[in-house]
Order: structure tokens, then sequence, then C-alpha cells
């Protein structure tokens, strides 16, 4: 069949194709070997790595000098006593909080608002999303100025009048990381209501117009039929936030310099702790735990859009 | 269509008008810091705009980040195309020869896809130093491509997908085989997956801080944005050389999102899995 080609295929054309031995004429027996070197790259570069992590996680590793002797959990016991990790895992869940909701409620917000066959649609959805193709260290340059107490927004607010919302953002030593979030669903809620625009294109008309003859209002239209309707991508957008969550780290970096641990995150310590102190094996610790916190979040989540696209 | 009955449009509208200003409110203060003369910069005056055109902060930053804006380049341009090549190998075949365990493997290249880079930072390192391309552009280059691996086979795969079994009968029965079919179908009709995917990584690249920052030590070789964080750090008060780097630092990937909006919003979806 490959000699009495119609069309010049690259492959028929190299005299190497006939010496081939059997089994490489297949056209599979190529896919695979063409996909090999990326599963190769894959199987090192992520989950032998992944593997290695948590044995460097069991050793005496932490100083510069490689020392690999097994000590078991004396880590990850240490790490759990660790003052500075709990305060980050603290901060772990309030960041969430903050960036979650934000996300989310902004995200759906907007979605709702575009979808309302608005002139200018292009333009404000361009603006919405614009702040997703900046990097996370530009948004914590500019956002550490907006939030600086003694002028940015606090400056705004003073202006009006509305001098009681004021707040000392980042600098707050408790709640610093509540600000960090401000900055991180500026960058990332663009991306969530492009998620829900999607999927409010999606419902046809005919649904709304349904519920609508049923005497639904609007309110309940949205809290009966669009919003239980659009519960995966609020899935999809719980997953993705969450998972930016655990893996924050340019922000904090940028925003958080100079104070205590307000706004600390477990990324920036793993980093401080490997990179800065040479204490590999706890850093690998700090690391091992926010894979598995990732891991609660991504294994359901894959599983349920494998069960859509099986359905 | 369904508030309007409702709300009137005018809230609508007002609504959309002040979100767009939240969102537009430090692109506005980035622009008016950018083009103050260094005397202007107060921050009680954070908000005021500009006497004129001056270009203070600009002059200012820009020797100290335009050696990194090139690396980023450096960096960037070679990953993502050498990226998008190996993801549409990967994306056909992962859509049009399904071996054994290849969904299995496919989905164990998601799973590795969302796993933070902390689990692998270490490792990472070691091996880099051990192969003796640790802190060199082709080491940063090779870490971008292999990262991307799973993302621009899921994107690719989502692709080819949608391209009818029949075609790539037809195309068997004309002779052509494995590269045939790429060469003659897959390739000419992937041009738009093409431009997606390359923006998408473009972007992602770009704007990388964690891997330039660890697999780059070097400062001279360091990625643009390890530089403004530099700036923020050393020029502490001086906050319109800080704005006016990471201004620098953001345009090309604001550029490339003004310019293409249509493709970065394809790879956005395709990005969730969901495409």
């Amino acid at each position: 069949m490959e000699t009495t080609s119609a069309k010049p295929s690259l492959f028929v054309e190299t005299p190497t194709a006939r010496r081939r031995p059997r089994w490489l004429r297949s056209d599979m027996a190529i896919a695979v070997l063409v996909i090999s070197p990326s599963i190769f790259a894959v199987a090192v570069f992520i989950y032998s790595f992944i593997v290695w992590s948590f044995f460097i996680s069991g050793t005496k590793w932490n100083s510069a000098i490689v020392d690999l002797t097994w000590v078991g959990l004396d880590n990850w016991l240490n790490m759990l006593t660790t003052d500075r990790f709990q305060t980050d895992v603290r901060n772990l869940v309030l960041y969430a909080a903050g960036f979650m909701s934000q996300c989310i409620i902004l995200g759906f917000l907007l979605a709702v608002l575009i979808d309302q066959k608005i002139k200018g649609e292009a333009l404000f959805r361009t603006i919405f999303i614009f702040p997703f193709a900046v990097s996370g260290i530009v948004t914590g340059v500019v956002w550490r100025w907006l939030m600086r107490p003694e002028s940015g927004i606090n400056l705004i607010f003073q202006s009006v009048g509305l001098d009681f919302l004021k707040s000392p953002w980042y600098t707050d030593a408790d709640w610093g990381i509540l600000a960090v979030s401000v900055a991180g669903a500026w960058q990332f809620s663009g991306y969530v209501m492009a998620l829900y625009l999607a999927g409010l294109r999606g419902i046809s008309m005919d649904i709304r117009e349904a519920a609508l003859i049923d005497g639904c209002n609007t309110f309940t239209l949205y809290r009966r039929v669009i919003i239980p309707l659009l519960t995966p991508v609020t899935f999809t957008a719980v997953v993705l936030t969450g998972m930016g969550s655990i893996r924050v780290f340019d922000l904090p970096a940028v925003i958080g310099t100079g104070a205590a641990f307000g706004t600390d995150a477990l990324a920036f310590f793993m980093f401080s702790l490997t990179f800065t102190s040479q204490r590999y094996a706890l850093g690998a610790t700090i690391a091992c735990v926010m894979m598995i916190f990732s891991a609660l979040l991504v294994v359901p989540y894959l599983r349920s859009t494998r069960r859509e696209a099986e359905q | 269509m369904t508030l309007q009955k409702t709300w009137p449009r005018v809230i609508i509208y007002l609504a959309l008008v002040a979100f767009a200003a939240y969102y537009l409110m430090p692109v506005y203060l980035l622009v008016i810091t950018g083009l103050k003369t260094d005397a202007e910069i107060n921050i009680d005056w954070m908000w005021r705009l500009p006497t004129g055109i001056h270009f203070d902060g600009f002059e200012q930053a820009w020797p100290k980040v335009s050696a990194n804006f090139l690396n980023s380049f450096l960096i960037t341009v070679p990953s993502a195309i050498i990226s998008a090549i190996i993801g549409s190998m990967n994306g056909y075949i992962f859509a049009k020869w399904k071996f054994r365990y290849s969904n299995t493997i496919f989905l164990a290249f998601l799973v590795g896809m969302f796993l933070p880079y902390q689990g692998i930072l270490i490792p990472l390192v070691q091996t880099l130093q051990f192969f003796h391309v640790y802190a060199t552009l082709p080491g940063v280059i090779l870490v971008h491509c292999i990262f991307g691996i799973p993302l621009t086979a899921l994107m690719f795969r989502s692709y080819f997908a949608g391209v009818p079994s029949e075609l790539l009968d037809a195309c068997k029965i004309d002779g052509c085989g494995f590269f045939g079919i790429y060469r003659y179908l897959m390739l000419p009709i992937s041009l738009p997956a093409f431009a997606v995917v390359l923006i998408w990584q473009f972007t992602t690249i770009w704007n990388d801080y964690l891997i330039g920052l660890v697999v780059l030590s070097n400062p001279r070789l360091a990625p643009v944005n390890v530089a403004v964080q530099n700036l923020a750090g050393t020029y502490t008060t001086q906050w319109q050389v800080q704005m006016s780097g990471a201004l620098i630092a953001a345009l090309p990937t604001i550029i490339v999102y003004l310019a293409l909006g249509k493709f970065f919003m394809r790879g956005l979806l395709a990005g969730s899995v969901k495409g």
C-alpha cells in the first residue's frame, strides 16, 4: 500500500522506511515511539521527583552537605510544632477563604452582568480578564502601593469621607494575608468570570423561559435554576482557586516584605528554608504537605471530569 | 436577558463601569506614576495626574531591568515554540493513536500538571546541577518545556479530538502513515491550536517567577520578574522606579493579550480541563 501512495508522504519516500523491522512498520508503534520521550520526561521530572521529595523529607539532610540518613517522621513532627508552620497553615485557610470567595462571587457576578446582552461586551470582558495576563510580581508591586496604609486606597477612602473603611491592609499582623488575597483575586477573578460566562452561555434560553413562565422571578430563577445548573463550573472554580491558594508564592513574596509572618505562606516558608537556610529535609516536608493538600483537590476533580467525559 | 425585566439597564451599566474602574485602578496608578517627574513622587499625591509627560521613572528602571528583559525573551520564545511542537505531536497521539494505557498516561499527565512545583524543586535543582545545566538558559528552557508537556498535550488533544476519524482513514487510503497524516492533515488544520498554545505558553513562562528564581540563581541571567522583585526590594522608597519596572515587565504579555485576545480566551477555557 505504501508504494502505491497517491499522495507523497514523508514516510514512504525515505529509503529506510522499507528496511524497518516488521514491528516498527506499524504506525501504532511509531506513535508510541514518538510519545515515549515525553512520557519518560514526565515520569522522571514529575513523578520520580515527587517520590524523591517524599524520601528527602524522611532524611537528616538539613545542611549544605547531603546527608540521606533515614530519620522517619522526625521532620514532619518537627514541622507540626513549628510556630511559623502553624501560622502558615492558618494563613492558608484565611487566604483560601478570602481568595476563593472573592473570585467566585466576583466572577459569577461579572459573568451575569456581562450575559445581559449589553453593549460593549467585548470591551468589558477584555478589561476583566486582562489582569490574568499580568504576572504575580507585577500585581504584587502595584497592590503593595495601593494598600500602603498611609496612601493608596486609604487615601481615596479619606477623600470621600469614608474614613471608617481605612485599613492597615497587609501591615496587620493577624489579618494581613487577607489583603494579599485582594490582590490575588484582582488577578484571577476574570478567569473565573470566563468559566462562568461559558457556563451561562451553555444554558439554553428555553430553560430560562420555562422557569419564568412557571412564575419564577429573576431572583428565584438564578437561585433555583441557574446556580444549580452551574454547579460543575463552581466545582471547577473551587478546585482551581483552592490550588491557587495552596501554591501562592509571588504575591506574599512581594507584598509581604518586611511584615512578620502576617503575610507568610507555605510556599514562601518552603523556599526560604530550602534555598536560604539550606534545610532541605524540612523544606521537602513542607513541599510534601503542599502536594498532599493539592492532591485532595485534584483527585476528586479529575475523577469528576473523567466521569463527565465518559458519559 | 432575564435581569433586564426587573433591573433597569442603567444599573447594569453602572455596575459594569464601577467594576471596570476597579480592575483598571492599578493600571492607572502604574501609568501615571511612570509618567511623573521625581519631584512629583509623593505618597500624598499618589492619585494626582502627572503635570506632563516625563519618563524619569522609566529612565531609572530600564537600565536595571533591560538585561533581564532580554533574558526573558531568550527563555520564553524558545520554550514556547519547542513545547508547542512537542505538544502538537503528543496531542495528536493521545487523540488519534490510542495505544494500551494511553488514557491512563494522559490522566497521569494531568495530575502532574496540577501539583505544585514546590514538590519537585529540590530534586530538580539536584538533577540540573548533576548535568551541569543549573543556572544556565538551556537548563531553564528545558525545565519550562518539560513542565509544559501536560498542558500543551491537553490543549492539542482537545483540538485534534474534534477531527473526524473518517478524514484520517481517507489519508490512510491515500497511503499516508503516522507522519503523513500529521504533515498533510493535522498540522495544516491545527494552526489556530498552535496560536492558542503559543500564546498560553508565552504568557505563563514570561510571568513565571518561581522557576526563574530557583533555577536561574545567577542574577545576570534572571528573568525580568525576578529583576522587578529585586527593584522592589532595593528601591524601597522610590516607588516610581518599581512601578516603571513593573510596567516594562508587564508590557509584552499585555500587548499579546490585547492583540490576540481571542486565542488567549480559548486557552483560558482549555486550561481548566473542561475544553
